[in-house]
């Protein structure tokens, strides 16, 4: 078998169907966040799974390849750097630090609540983000060496 | 409104810092500066033009009781004053001593998310977000002192992680308490709804309160974290460290808490003197029998916590003054002298005192500034620790603890006997070194003598037309509760 890391074939099989609906998934909490329980945080947790179920079925080379690392750090530092902008908007449009600046909608549409969908958005990217480097870097780190964020 | 930019800023550095750097760090520090400068300008000028007054920034438009609020009087801006200026000179002080570690942006991320949680802790008015920025400055701490990467910095950053965690689980406790007993966060209303609770209930709320900021704050008993950390960080993080990060989360809070919410209970204020009191002679004697100068000097901030303790448990407004004088001279001079241990670090490689040696020569601003904070930290006139001191001392006595008073000067005493050891075998010892490593730069004599300016011209602080416009409006808001409710919640009670 060429490929040696990672688990059994089955469990490839398995993960190369499943990370699509577990991605899904976290989208769907991620933007109901501001009508069904869940949002950024819950959602973010499952995007960082999903990427982690595949960390764990095809082993750390193949994800570090299929991921690019360093798009995830940026994507990281972007969505919290973003999270200010909106806020500091939210003082230009809103009157107050994180105010809402957009029109509020139609009660439990998808497009609604002003600012809360934009912002679960950023916190679900960020929170998935961070999640997945944390367990990345403890993989990643070499007990003789030292890792390298 | 200049509010909620004191945590927006430092936010904003960090993040653009991580996003922004690349490999180099010339732009971390240039973000670094940027931030750190319009934050200094920002406090001074809220500082001069508050006129005594509150006001009051509601987060995304929810007011107080609603939403998160964050309050802006005296005694929040002279702490903002003390965080960025002190915070400024570390980092001028920061980029030959991090750049001799390592060429690394991650160091200045983590120290302006450091400066976010001690502005956000300062600033807030909420009793929840305010346990969030505290542990959003621990945090980033904890990385910090760990940042040499070698065995004891990860041995004393486990200790500090531990401990803090242990306090902050305390913390949490009293939060948890304090809402199930006032259904409220903001710090305002739960000030207004407490005397209306059963007193055992607050008994004990404040007890837990006590005890987690006490082991924020280093007093004696809950003492044990601090020697390792401040001394095995790097010395720009020592001096935040025992500067204004043990101030902005332990003592400022406790002000706030014990003060404006719960309004000085008796029960509390005598344990502030007895806790006080202890820290005083037992950290100055821990002190004065070792021989790493940054442990010495770690062991002393214990000490010195003690004087601040013991003025807030007098209650007296003399007291109080003297407590706000000497958090204010503390930050200068401890800064200072952890600057010259990491200018002596830096020059001869060791904090052994014994392998120190004749320095005055070869390190003439260094060991210049150091006699100068070593005067003021003994309580030696003019400069600014004998002011302070005195006024806590004439305070014990009029308010008729004699035996605190004495318990004070004792402690200056062997202050006193410490730092002659310190100037004897660091600075002005045998030992002739001709092959120092390096010299220290432009920027780190610069925030030596910047500091070492200040310990002599903040005793002018004394002077009643200097007071009245800087340490009383302080005193003003520590002591009037019902002032601060009616401020916040914005009616008449």
């Amino acid at each position: 078998m060429k490929d040696q890391q990672g688990m059994s074939i089955i469990v490839k099989t398995v993960t190369r169907v499943s990370v699509w609906l577990i991605l899904l998934y976290g989208w769907y909490i991620i933007l109901h966040g501001h009508l069904t329980p869940g949002g950024g945080f819950a959602g973010g947790v499952i995007i960082a799974l999903a990427f982690l179920n595949v960390m764990l079925a095809y082993g750390k080379d193949f994800t570090v390849k299929w991921l690019n690392i360093q798009f995830l750090k940026d994507m990281e530092a972007a969505s919290i750097t973003l999270f200010l902008v909106m806020g500091l908007l939210g003082i230009s449009f809103g009157g107050a630090f994180l105010a809402n600046f957009l029109g509020k909608g139609k009660l439990f549409h998808l497009f609604s609540a002003g600012t809360i969908p934009l912002f679960n958005v950023i916190i679900g990217i960020k929170v998935a983000m961070s999640l997945f480097l944390v367990v990345w870097v403890l993989a990643d780190i070499d007990s003789t060496k030292g890792g390298e964020l | 409104m200049i509010l909620p930019y004191f945590v927006i800023l430092p936010l904003l550095a960090a993040f653009l810092i991580t996003l922004l750097a690349g490999k180099k760090d010339d732009w971390a520090i240039t973000l670094a500066f940027m931030a750190l400068i319009s934050l200094l300008v920002l406090s001074i000028f809220g500082f001069v033009t508050m006129h005594e007054e509150t006001v009051v920034y509601s987060m995304s438009g929810w007011d107080a009781p609603i939403g998160i609020c964050l309050v802006q009087d005296a005694l929040s801006l002279f702490m903002l004053v003390m965080i960025n200026l002190i915070a400024l000179t570390s980092l001028c002080f920061s980029i030959q001593y991090i750049r001799h570690l390592s060429q690394d942006w991650k160091y200045y991320a983590l120290f302006m998310l450091l400066i976010a949680g001690m502005n956000g802790v300062v600033v807030t008015g909420d009793l929840f977000n305010l346990y969030v920025f505290m542990e959003i400055a621990l945090i980033s701490a904890f990385a910090l002192v760990a940042y040499g990467c070698r065995a004891e910095e990860y041995e004393a950053s486990f200790k500090y992680a531990v401990m803090g965690g242990l306090s902050s689980s305390i913390i949490l406790i009293g939060i948890a308490f304090t809402y199930s007993a006032t259904s409220s966060l903001t710090l305002a209303r739960i000030a207004e709804v407490l005397p209306t609770v059963d007193p055992r209930l607050v008994l004990w709320i404040g007890a837990l309160f006590l005890a987690g900021f006490g082991l924020k704050a280093a007093s004696m008993p809950f003492h044990a974290w601090l020697p390792d950390a401040h001394s095995s960080a790097p010395a720009p993080i020592s001096s935040m460290l025992s500067g204004v990060l043990i101030k902005a989360l332990g003592v400022y809070v406790l002000f706030r808490l014990f003060f404006n919410v719960f309004g000085a209970p008796a029960i509390f204020m005598q344990l502030l003197l007895v806790l006080g009191a202890l820290s005083i002679v037992l950290g100055v004697f821990l002190a004065i029998g070792q021989w790493d100068l940054k442990r010495l000097l770690a062991y002393h901030s214990i000490s010195q916590i003690g004087y601040i303790l013991l003025g807030m448990g007098l209650a007296t407004p003399l007291g109080i003054l003297g407590a706000v004088f000497h958090l204010l001279n503390h930050a200068l001079f401890k800064s200072l002298l952890f600057y010259n241990a990491g200018a002596v670090e830096m020059v001869l490689g060791t904090r052994n005192l014994r392998k120190m040696g004749k320095l005055a020569k070869l390190l003439p601003v260094t060991s210049g500034t150091s006699m100068v904070a070593s005067l003021s930290i003994s309580g030696i006139p003019p400069f600014n620790g004998f002011f302070s001191k005195l006024i806590i001392i004439i305070a014990a006595i009029q308010a008729g603890h004699p035996i605190f008073a004495f318990w004070a000067v004792l402690g200056s005493l062997l202050t006193l006997a410490s730092f002659m050891k310190v100037q004897r075998y660091g600075f002005y010892g045998e030992i002739e070194h001709k092959t120092p490593i390096m010299m220290p730069g432009n920027l780190v004599r610069f925030a030596m003598l910047t500091l070492a300016v200040l310990c002599v011209l903040s005793s002018l602080m004394v002077l009643p037309g200097i007071r009245e416009l800087t340490l009383d409006p302080v005193v003003d808001v520590i002591l009037n509760k019902t002032g601060y409710i009616r401020m916040v919640c914005g009616r008449a009670l």
